[in-house]
């Protein structure tokens, strides 16, 4: 059971939180600005081994624990949550690979995730299909060696730029006898013949984080490029969302600490009625809830981390690590501007850009509706 | 390497002495860059880079950090710094004593701590050591077939390049490296590498060596400074009115 | 109370620097009735010795070799140790600076002794000279006194802290040849290239100019540059602007770069970060000049302008032109 953290991740934490402040926040608000995804950061994030932490020593990952890339993402989000979401998104795409794929796959597909020579995604949501994953349209027939896909996926994190790797995609091939369709997971290569790219998105959040419409036009790949078993692609995706609801969770606390670090530095340096905000009571209570749910939420989502790495059940407390840490984050970013005042709406401050990105989290890998769904499912069952 | 406080800290001084309360401590940033360096020339020659510090058993915290970055081995001299009463001749003799009998080619060091401040302690074990040194290098560049060194060193924003001997010991000045995070493996592994853990009993040395030929009699804090004064009024009238103040009020124009 | 001071001088483009007056001031403090003697090192340094009498020093002598026309650690140490066998001094003082610091240690080091580094305050205490010099970068002080030692005590003096004597003409010239034996360098100086404009050194500048993030590009540094020469002083920098690599870190002044005391410090777009605050919070007086009313810079300004430094330095140029006509 988690009670303190170690002094490696103590100076793993450290080590992030230095990184991210001297190589990303300088940049942050033209990231944001731009809508431009940090290739430097990338390669830098690569260098220091951040991207690969939970992953074998083996496919160039760092053999480290999940509590720490918790941390990791954390101390990233608390400063731009956009880059955090560059590391989770090819999490969820390295997550598959690994568990699913064969040998031959990891080295080629999964080995460059890791370093930051690529940076991998994963494509589930279709237009007609966010929550409900079942009711994808994408498919991919087999002729011959080879599976042929047809259709499009939108709102896809890490997809659509240069150094974009293999795309991990779940696809119908076909119908189950129960009548419901069956779906299997592919792993296609960037730029090959038949898949393109719609228009760039715009986005209120997660604006660093380049986030691709994905359009498959006759797209040829080889049998081999089927991950794992054919008609598990569902239960595949399921079986990593647990650690993708764990590390949105990380983001969301990033930004509580992040909202609760700059009220705080906000109200010791501005006066108001000639004296500092510190002595403004209505003010104090607003940093008092976010540093009681930064902790809360801190205490859940270690607390889910270290099931996961004791190897134990973690569904029910990363979902509910989830839901709280995300939606107090957005509580917590939308005080953080209400006391910044007219500051806090200027985009030159962290804590308007924050609050975009608190919103992006209460929708993905789960809304809170289905986060508060599947808690209910298994406390009743 | 020496740990230091965190140069954000703010220095509160009790009973006579800086307190050390929930300070934040860092590796002291110029040795950082001696570390650097150090493992840029063992990534260059090969060979192994040891970190060696005086200080409390807590200071392992910052060898390890080193240890992450890349160095080696670390040796950690423990002292108790109130029971030690030491200054820097104190210091000197310790490392130079720990030094004397292990093989090196290269010594590097910072050429100031942040706290202290007095950059003695490097050049005072190049001493004891009879050794030549090069202080607040910019850049180095090792001949390893002919056993000697050129380097650029900062004297008050000149350069002058020099060609040196070894071995050495060299104290870095800023710009000499950008000093490299720690890996997040590399802290991963820094638990496995040696720290060796010295008592002051282990160095063959008597009190008499060790005592301290300088004593601090006071610390205390530069005088509260009072607010200034904004200057009002239209930018040109300000600009006027400054020039003025400057030549007649503190009359340093 | 010392009665035997030895004092090394130091020149630099032809003068005498500034901070040997200082270390001979500093020596007086100590050895009120005692003999101060200034050692000037190189070939033909016979000319300076009369202004080292005049502003205080008792005797000059002087080492004439042709191997310590440049500095280096190993040459001017063995000059230095020789002299000290034997004038016997009981103090030994000296600038801090580049020299100072390389040298002292190793001085204070060969003989046993205590060094007192980066002194910037002497005065007698109960008969007791006392030291006072910064630590954590001016963040705070120490007070310090020598304990007994096997040799002489060694200090070294911050330039630009302590007031040099009154220049007194009428002081009897002694000077004196002390030869040497040098042998066996172990450092070469091949080359030295001046990036210091105008000779005027940061650490003994009587007016800094400095920028920061503010100043937005190695360009805008030249506004500050020309209000530097309007007042005789140096371009200084805060970390921001180095990082941001408006210029070099040659120019850095704080916690971990120069730490500098000037008789007036123009801060020019710095916020004021603890850091910077810490390398020239004790100048004598600080001009703040920033946009942001809010900026730390402005709690140890004496003077502030709230105003684009764009605006406000060509001003400020043009004002002081007219004021020295």
């Amino acid at each position: 059971m988690f009670i303190h953290l170690t002094e490696e991740q103590e100076l793993i934490r450290k080590t992030v939180r230095e990184f991210a402040e001297k190589e990303i926040a300088p940049v942050s608000e033209k990231l944001w600005e731009e809508q431009q995804f940090p290739y430097e950061i990338w390669a830098k994030a690569g260098e220091l081994g951040l991207i690969g932490l939970p992953y074998p020593e083996k496919y160039n990952g760092g053999g480290g624990d999940w509590l720490s890339f918790v941390i990791v993402l954390e101390e990233l989000a608390r400063i731009d949550c956009a880059v955090a979401n560059a590391l989770m998104a090819n999490s969820s795409a390295a997550s598959l690979i690994n568990h699913y794929g064969t040998e031959e796959q990891k080295e080629k597909y999964l080995k460059p995730i890791l370093t930051g020579e690529k940076i991998g995604a994963i494509g589930l949501t279709e237009p007609n299909a966010g929550s409900d994953a079942a009711a994808i349209q994408t498919s991919a027939v087999l002729d011959g060696s080879e599976w042929v896909i047809n259709g499009s996926k939108i709102f896809i994190s890490n997809s659509d730029n240069e150094i974009t790797g293999p795309v991990v995609i779940a696809a119908v091939t076909g119908t189950k006898e129960n009548g419901r369709s069956e779906i299997s997971n592919f792993i296609i290569p960037n730029g090959i013949e038949g898949f393109s790219y719609g228009r760039k998105l715009n986005k209120i959040g997660w604006r660093a984080s380049s986030t691709g419409e994905l359009f498959f036009d006759q797209v040829r790949v080889p049998q081999e490029n089927l991950l794992g078993q054919r008609g598990a692609g569902l239960r595949q995706t399921l079986s990593t969302i647990s650690t993708g609801r764990i590390l949105i969770a990380a983001m969301g606390l990033g930004i509580l600490q992040g909202s609760l670090d700059r009220s705080m530095a906000y109200m010791e340096e501005r006066k108001a009625f000639g004296k500092p905000l510190t002595d403004l009571q209505a003010l104090r209570f607003k940093v008092s809830d976010m540093a009681t749910h930064t902790h809360a939420a801190r205490l859940m989502i270690y607390h889910a981390a270290s099931l996961r790495d004791a190897g134990k059940p973690f569904d029910k407390e990363s979902s509910m690590a989830k839901l709280f840490a995300t939606e107090k984050a957005m509580e917590a970013a939308h005080q953080a501007i209400q006391i910044h005042g007219g500051f806090g709406i200027m985009s030159e401050y962290a804590v308007s850009r924050a609050f975009g990105d608190a919103k992006v989290l209460e929708i993905v890998e789960g809304t809170s509706e289905i986060q508060r769904e599947i808690i209910s499912r298994l406390l009743f069952q | 390497m020496k740990r230091t406080f965190d140069t954000e800290e703010k220095i509160i001084v009790e009973n006579n002495r800086i307190s050390k309360d929930g300070v934040e401590w860092v590796i002291n940033p110029y040795d950082e860059y001696a570390i650097e360096e150090g493992i840029k020339l063992r990534e260059e020659f090969g060979g192994e880079v040891t970190v060696a510090c005086i200080g409390p058993s807590e200071a392992e915290k910052e060898l390890r950090t080193a240890l992450a970055m890349g160095a080696d081995k670390a040796i950690l001299v423990e002292v108790d710094e109130d029971e030690l009463q030491g200054d820097e001749h104190t210091t000197a003799q310790l490392l130079a004593s720990l030094l004397k009998d292990r093989p090196f080619d290269i010594i590097l060091a910072g050429n100031v701590s942040v706290d202290n401040g007095a950059g003695q302690v490097a050049p005072r074990v190049a001493e004891l050591l009879d050794i030549p040194q090069v202080t607040t290098i910019t850049h180095l560049t090792v001949d390893a077939d002919q056993n000697k060194a050129t380097v650029e060193r900062d004297v008050e924003g000149d350069v002058e390049i020099v060609e040196i001997s070894l071995p050495a010991l060299f104290t870095a000045q800023q710009g000499l490296n950008e000093p490299r995070y720690p890996s997040l493996p590399g802290i991963m592994k820094a638990k496995k590498k040696p720290l060796e853990s010295i008592q002051l009993g282990d160095l063959k040395l008597e009190q008499q060596d060790l005592a301290a030929k300088t004593e601090v009699v006071e610390v205390f804090l530069p005088p509260e400074k009072k607010a200034g004064r904004i200057l009002e009024g239209e930018l040109e009238d300000q600009v006027k009115e400054l020039a003025h103040l400057l030549h007649s009020e503190a009359k340093v124009i | 109370m010392y009665s035997n001071v030895l004092v090394l001088a130091e020149v630099k483009h032809g003068h005498v620097r500034n901070v040997t007056f200082e270390t001979i001031a500093a020596a007086r403090t100590i050895s009120a009735d005692g003999q101060i003697t200034a050692a000037l090192f190189g070939t033909d340094m016979n000319g300076y010795a009369e202004e080292l009498i005049y502003h205080g020093a008792d005797r000059v002598v002087l080492v004439p070799d042709a191997a310590l026309n440049q500095y280096t650690t190993d040459g001017y140490r063995q000059a230095l140790l020789q002299l000290i066998d034997e004038r016997q001094p009981d103090a030994v003082l000296l600038g801090h600076t580049a020299q100072g610091r390389d040298l002292s240690p190793r001085i204070a080091a060969r003989l046993n002794s205590g060094l007192i580094s980066d002194v910037i305050e002497v005065k007698m205490s109960e008969g007791k000279p006392e030291f006072i010099r910064p630590i954590y970068s001016g963040k705070a002080f120490s007070r310090k006194r020598a304990k007994d030692g096997d040799g002489p005590l060694v200090v070294t003096v911050r330039p630009n802290n302590i007031p040099v004597l009154a220049r007194d003409v009428s002081r009897q010239v002694d000077v004196q040849e002390i030869p040497v034996e040098i042998k066996d360098l172990r450092t070469v100086v091949r080359e030295v290239i001046q990036k210091t404009s105008e000779g005027v050194d940061l650490s003994e500048a009587r007016v800094i100019v400095a920028g920061g993030r503010g100043v937005k590009s190695a360009d805008g540094f030249k506004p500050l540059q020309e209000l530097a020469d309007v007042l005789g002083g140096a371009v200084g920098a805060s970390r921001g602007a180095c990082d941001a690599g408006y210029c070099d870190y040659s120019l850095q002044i704080g916690q971990t770069g120069k730490v500098v005391t000037p008789d007036l410090y123009i801060a020019c777009g710095i916020s004021g970060a603890i850091q910077h605050l810490a390398g020239m919070s004790n100048s004598k007086v600080i001009v703040a000049i920033n946009k942001d009313p809010e900026a730390e810079i402005f709690k140890v300004a004496d003077y502030g302008i709230v105003g684009d430094l764009f605006e406000v330095v060509p001003l400020l140029i043009d004002e002081i032109k007219q004021m020295v006509h």
